[in-house]
């Protein structure tokens, strides 16, 4: 998806020669980084925690 | 111009369906990157070579081995060899090598037609500098604060306490160890054993 936003934000630089879009390309690669870099972590941390990464183990939520 | 930017498109699409359809993490993983890689091909067809340099390095590189860790951290020794050994017929990873293998060739034909970009000309890394560090200023300094904010909680998240010390490794062994005469393969034999 954000490689989506991406690739839009680049076309529309193209079609109007801008620098623009590649500019927010650049923003929105440095948003995916940090973010999978914070996703994995949590995926970490939840395999350290319950020994498995299946979602239907990990019902600690009461509701 | 047009036939390249619809057939990488194309491969990027068939890929990012089949990663989306695939069981195992690794053969996703292997559709993933074809696919980021049609997305730069993309990229560089529609005259932004940096945008397609950055989505190459960053995507394709940094981000795809952090996630190639993560599965190798999760994976261990539960399956092994046996899986190992099937991960690598043929039939897993012809499919990714037939789409990259289109790449390439599209790869090759735009740089040897000489003229990248759909519109007319390209907008090259100067002028996305330019604007980087010009009017977009601000937006460099958030961008950034978020990448710190995000290494702090990556940081903070996979922070787990040491449930055992470490393993010191024994440094005074000069005055234990045996004389075997120069005989590297017996030395250190007597060593006391490491204890995990």
């Amino acid at each position: 998806m954000l490689n989506a936003a991406g690739l839009a934000f680049v076309v529309g630089g193209s079609r109007w020669h801008q620098a623009d879009g590649q500019v927010m390309f650049v923003f929105i690669l440095a948003m995916a980084a940090a973010e999978v870099a914070v996703g994995l972590a949590l995926v970490l941390q939840i395999y350290h925690r319950f020994k498995s990464l299946d979602v239907d183990a990990i019902s600690e939520m009461r509701g | 111009m047009e036939l390249t930017f619809y057939t990488a498109g194309a491969v990027a699409v068939i890929s990012t369906i089949m990663m989306l359809t695939r069981l195992n993490l690794v053969h996703s993983l292997l559709y993933l990157i074809v696919s980021l890689l049609a997305a730069a091909v993309d990229f560089f067809v529609l005259g932004a070579p940096f945008a397609a340099a950055l989505e190459a390095i960053v995507y394709a590189g940094a981000i795809m081995v952090l996630f190639l860790f993560v599965v190798m951290m999760l994976n261990i020794g539960r399956h092994g060899a046996e899986t190992e050994r099937q991960w690598l017929t043929p039939g897993i990873w012809i499919g990714p090598v037939i789409l990259a293998g289109i790449l390439i060739i599209e790869v090759a034909y735009v740089v040897q037609g000489g003229s990248a970009g759909l519109g007319t000309g390209a907008t090259g890394p100067k002028e996305v500098g330019i604007a980087l560090f010009g009017p977009y200023m601000i937006g460099v300094e958030l961008a950034s604060m978020l990448l710190l904010a995000g290494l702090v909680g990556a940081y903070h998240l996979g922070f787990r306490k040491t449930e055992k010390p470490e393993i010191q490794h024994d440094t005074g062994t000069d005055e234990r160890r045996a004389d075997t005469g120069g005989d590297l393969v017996l030395a250190g034999a007597d060593r006391p054993a490491r204890t995990t």
